[in-house]
């Protein structure tokens, strides 16, 4: 084998389907599992996360008009990327988590075939939630569940790419935009996935990556005025409370789930219910 | 031939292109909204002095029917006499609007008008080829003039339906234009629209407009031999009608519902569209008329309740 | 000539008031502590005394709640329950003319609205709910569905039993007990629909009223015996509660504030429009969440619209509520009359026209004649602020994108109107509005089977129909 030294990746944000740095210029060294060195992501800002949510904005009109069969390609899509590069993130989850390889490849399987299980909910969510309402009176009436606009995402520390994905697929697939906040301990298979979206056929600005600290960010995903639902699967049960109390400011749909479940997705939809007369 | 017919208001120049034009600028009608409002009128409750006043008012704007087949010399008589006595023990009942007939009868129900101290009630008479309106123009013209001769003071037109639900839009129009002419100042025009066979309210406010800016002084909904015939819906798309092409005009054209309006509560409710849509300008015999025949009884019972303070029974009003 | 109508006024014998009221709790009146006057907002007369709920008063009807839950309701089968919905429906349907007339006298509405609207509509619900007891595990909710517990439900005062109704029948129905309080000025019905708990013979507990003021409604939310908070009222409070509940197992529905964009379009069924136009702002005095509060109008029809709706403003019939030609009754209370005056003041000195048709307005009691606003812009308070009041402000707009902007430009998204007889342009606007409730070429209709709530800073969650249920049900609302 030669003596080659290895070109490092540098692990930034990605934001508006572009990887900028933190604006802060702050970084947070990640080590391995075994307390070596690996890299230095970006420790992210409040104003990284608020640009994040102007991108995720500027993003929701396209997004959210996509079609559902369009949506669900782009999920399968964004799991064939996923696939093809899967030994790189086997690699890195047991670089970071210390878990054996068996562990680290079913993380990513589940990861994969997570995301193609959301993708075909994309067509089947009027179905699950819609209905046609027998009012007493001449109205065509009907409830339909449609996206809410932007959903900030705070993933949780481990599983760090399975739980991302778990947070992210169900809050997109209706047509939501999203920043997701990654495991701050082992956040570098949150930036590969990045790359993969951004080889795949998503739009950018509909799913927007930082990497940082939770204790620091949560509480301005929670107060800022433009994120429309918040997911707190990846926050400590104690530390909810206060999240909630900033995010009653706009009454942020706030939610937290266990599993995967098409509750997950209906969670971050309204119902809107529309009516109009019958008559010739 | 008036002024009115020959320029139609300035509004269309009496070309086939100018009428659809016309006609297409106006809004649609929606079903639903339209039967919700007519329905919250419904329930307007009229009590005491303004009841005493509806029924009065209702009297003087009923054009007093026979319509049948079978209608005599006697039979025409006696409503004429009924027309201007509605209650023979109580003169101050107000006399009826019009006394409506078949053409024939027209010579017969105006003479007897003036023998029994009506020479002030017109006689209106239904004319081309009432009720279908299906004869050639040349019949229409010649049933028109025989009742102007014959001291018809009205003439209740039908429109051709069939030419209007087939889209001859101006074949209709050019009807009404040419029966207004035979008309001219000795007879007010009513065109009928028979509004059960044009269904939609869409088509009800179309037929006003365009009998409106072809002459007529009066729309009226219906034959009486058609159902559904002056529903309060309908007749609030047509009074919305007059209402708004005064607006346009300055001119104001009568409404006369007629057909299923058989109680002092339905007439009332008549009025209450009146007065609320078309505005109270239209609360007179002149711009309002119910065509109807038993209504006038129930109208005169419900009089006799108010004035005597207990319920009244048909065997004190005459039955002609 | 002139048709005058004369006075056509409901007779008030079939209600008798008591002169003072305590609370509802276990099944039995029980006598409050302190007590306020409710008024009749048309007269200003004083009805009767209104027990304020107090600590003790909570507690006890969050204990009788809890016992019944454990005890009663919790054990009983869907079947069973849903009977009891039935018999109230029934019972509300049979006293209906008690119920009309109460809710007119306390609450100041025209009785033709309390009698066609908000009394059988509230029955409605019952019905609507009573089946659904028994068939849950359909509901496509899940089939392990569990209800959350005791249910603490405030309510407003603009549809006292309306909104009653709307927040007992899906908590019952999903096994649920209840501690409701009514508004402040308008308890009587919810203490009238207690008597019929009583007739209903509705086990001990399920239902509780506790009568009282904000103070009262803070002791139910911050209770902690109860689980599940269901709130109907200004977005103001509902944050309050929000932030009450934060750290909290308590699940929360709220039902709150809105500023509904009517949108206009050139081509709408331009009378029934008009009439669209004045049901969304002027029904129920506009004391309506989802009211239609701004009208977006096109501005190539605007000055023939705005004339045809000034001629229908005059038609509109301002006066005694219990007259049964009565359009709009009384403000229902000084301090909303207060609220509104500083709005519409705030509007002309902002530079907006003001119109009222002439009306003469009742010397006594709370009045506002129905107003509208021209020359509104969105930079102005009337444009923004929830006024909960008969005023309606006029904004323009020229292209079908611009009119979706300015309904959508508001913190709330409750409901909107769409008037147009162009289906697709009908389609796309409903989709692009982000409001709960869309009413195309009609507004301000109500359904149980119609899920109603709002996007945004309008609420949490929905009631009514199959989503209106899962709030009443674990694991389906905010917790």
């Amino acid at each position: 084998m030669s003596n080659r030294i290895d070109i490092k990746k540098t692990y930034k944000l990605y934001i508006g389907g572009a990887f900028p740095r933190t604006e802060s210029g702050r970084t947070y060294e990640v080590k391995s599992s075994k307390g070596v060195f690996v890299a230095n992501p970006c420790l992210a800002s409040r104003k990284d996360l608020k640009d994040a949510v102007v991108a995720a904005r500027s993003a929701y009109p396209g997004w959210n008009k996509a079609t559902a069969y369009n949506k669900g390609q782009i999920f399968y899509r964004i799991a064939e990327m996923l696939e093809g590069r899967r030994s790189q993130f086997v690699d890195e989850i047991i670089l970071l988590t210390g878990v054996t390889k068996l562990k680290a490849e079913k993380e990513v399987s589940e990861s994969i075939d997570r995301l193609v299980w959301y993708a075909g909910w994309s067509d089947k969510l009027s179905a699950l939630a819609g209905s046609t309402n027998p009012v007493a009176g001449p109205y065509y009436n009907f409830t339909i569940p449609e996206s809410m606009g932007v959903v900030g995402v705070i993933a949780p520390e481990a599983p760090s790419l399975l739980g991302l994905i778990d947070a992210i697929a169900p809050v997109i697939v209706s047509g939501n935009t999203c920043i997701a906040l990654a495991s701050s301990k082992a956040p570098l298979p949150a930036i590969t996935f990045a790359e993969v979206l951004a080889t795949s056929d998503l739009p950018g600005g509909v799913i927007n990556i930082l990497t940082g600290k939770s204790s620091e960010l949560a509480p301005w995903f929670a107060s800022h005025m433009d994120i429309d639902g918040l997911d707190i699967s990846g926050v400590p049960t104690k530390l909810r409370g206060e999240l909630r109390t900033a995010g009653a400011e706009n009454l942020k749909r706030i939610s937290s789930f266990s599993a995967a479940s098409p509750d997950r997705i209906l969670a971050f939809m309204e119902a809107k219910t529309v009516w109009h007369p019958i008559g010739n | 031939m008036s002024l009115v017919a020959t320029n139609f208001y300035g509004l269309v120049d009496g070309s086939d292109s100018s009428l659809k034009k016309f006609l297409s600028t106006l809004p649609g009608v929606d079903q639903v909204g339209a039967e919700a409002r007519a329905a919250m009128l419904a329930t307007r409750s009229i009590k005491t002095t303004s009841k005493r006043w509806a029924i009065d008012t209702a009297i003087s704007m009923v054009d007093l029917t026979t319509l049948e087949g079978a209608d005599t010399r006697g039979k025409v008589e006696a409503l004429c006499t009924k027309a201007v006595r509605p209650d023979p023990i109580n003169l101050a009942v107000p006399h009826v609007g019009a006394v409506c007939v078949y053409n024939d009868m027209v010579g017969i129900a105006r003479h007897h008008l003036d023998l029994v101290g009506g020479n002030n009630i017109p006689v209106a008479a239904v004319s081309t080829a009432f009720p279908s309106g299906r004869a050639s123009m040349a019949v229409k013209i010649q049933d028109t003039s025989d009742a102007i001769n014959a001291g018809a003071g009205e003439i209740d037109m039908v429109i051709d339906r069939g030419a209007f639900l087939s889209g001859d839009l101006i074949g209709v129009f050019e009807e009404i234009v040419k029966i207004r002419e035979v008309c001219g100042e000795k007879a007010h025009l009513k065109v009928i629209f028979e509004t059960g066979e044009l269904v939609t309210y869409d088509n009800v406010r179309k037929a006003s407009y365009l009998a409106m800016l072809a002459g007529a002084d009066f729309i009226k909904t219906s034959t009486g031999k058609v159902a559904p015939a002056a529903t309060p819906p309908v007749v609030l798309v047509m009074l919305e009608a007059v209402r708004d092409f005064y607006a346009m005009t300055k001119t104001r054209i009568g409404v006369k519902p007629a057909g299923g309006i058989r109680n002092t509560k339905d007439a009332i409710k008549q009025l209450v569209l009146v007065n609320e849509i078309a505005g109270p300008e239209w609360l007179t015999p002149a711009l309002f008329r119910i065509g109807a025949s038993a209504l006038l009884n129930d109208l005169v019972m419900q009089r006799m309740k108010m004035d005597d303070g207990y319920y009244a029974s048909p065997s004190y009003v005459t039955i002609d | 000539m002139t048709f005058e109508y004369a006075p056509a006024p409901e007779s008030r014998s079939s209600v008798s008031i008591s002169p003072k009221y305590g609370h509802f709790i276990g099944g039995k009146f029980v006598a409050g502590t302190k007590h306020f006057p409710t008024i009749n907002p048309a007269t200003e007369e004083v009805l009767s005394k209104i027990a304020c709920g107090t600590k003790s008063d909570v507690d006890a009807a969050v204990k009788a709640a809890r016992k019944a839950y454990v005890g009663t309701w919790s054990k009983m089968s869907g079947k069973e329950r849903g009977k009891y919905l039935f018999r109230i429906a029934r019972i509300m349907q049979e006293r209906a003319r008690e119920f009309a007339v109460l809710e007119t006298l306390d609450n100041g509405k025209p009785i033709r609205e309390s009698r066609d609207v908000d009394v059988p509509l509230a029955a409605a619900h019952f019905f609507y709910h009573a089946g659904w007891a028994d068939k849950l595990e359909y509901a496509g909710l899940g089939t392990s569905t569990k209800p959350h517990g005791v249910a603490g439900q405030i309510i407003p005062w603009n549809f006292p039993l309306l909104m009653l109704a709307w927040k007992v029948a899906p908590a019952l129905a999903t096994g649920n007990t209840v501690v409701l309080k009514p508004a402040e000025t308008t308890s009587l019905t919810a203490l009238l629909f207690a008597q019929v708990c009583q007739e209903a013979e509705l086990p001990a507990g399920v239902v509780n009223i506790v009568t009282g003021d904000g103070s009262t409604g803070a002791l139910i939310v911050n209770h902690p015996g109860i689980d599940k908070i269901a709130f109907t009222g200004s977005t103001e409070v509902g944050k309050i509660i929000a932030r009450a509940v934060a750290s909290t197992k308590k699940s929360v529905t709220l039902e709150l504030g809105g500023k509904a964009a009517n949108i206009v379009f050139d081509d709408a069924p331009i009378d029934e429009a008009v009439e669209g136009i004045i049901n969304g702002i002027f029904f129920n005095q506009g004391h309506v969440c989802c009211a239609g509060s701004r009208l977006v109008l096109q501005e190539n029809i605007a000055d023939e619209f705005l004339e045809k709706l000034k001629i229908r403003m005059n038609k509109i019939r301002v006066g005694d509520p219990m007259d049964k030609n009565t359009d709009l009754g009384a403000i229902n209370s000084q301090e909303q009359l207060l609220k509104i005056r500083e709005l519409t003041i705030a509007g002309d000195k902002e530079g907006a026209q003001r119109w009222s048709p002439e009306c003469a307005l009742p010397s006594k009691g709370f009045w506002f004649p129905p107003t509208i606003f021209t020359g509104v812009t969105q930079g102005h308070r009337i444009a923004r602020e929830e006024i909960f009041g008969p005023v309606l402000s006029v904004l323009t707009f020229r292209t079908p994108q611009e009119a979706i902007d300015k309904a959508n430009n508001t913190p709330f998204g409750l409901s909107a109107g769409i008037w147009s007889e162009k289906g697709s342009r009908i389609f796309w606007a409903s989709q692009q509005l982000r409001a709960g409730v869309i009413w195309a070429n009609t507004f301000n209709k109500f359904d149980p089977t119609s899920p109603f709530g709002g996007y945004k800073e309008s609420g949490w969650g929905r009631e009514g129909g199959r989503h209106g249920l899962s709030a009443y049900l674990k694991g389906f609302s905010h917790e």
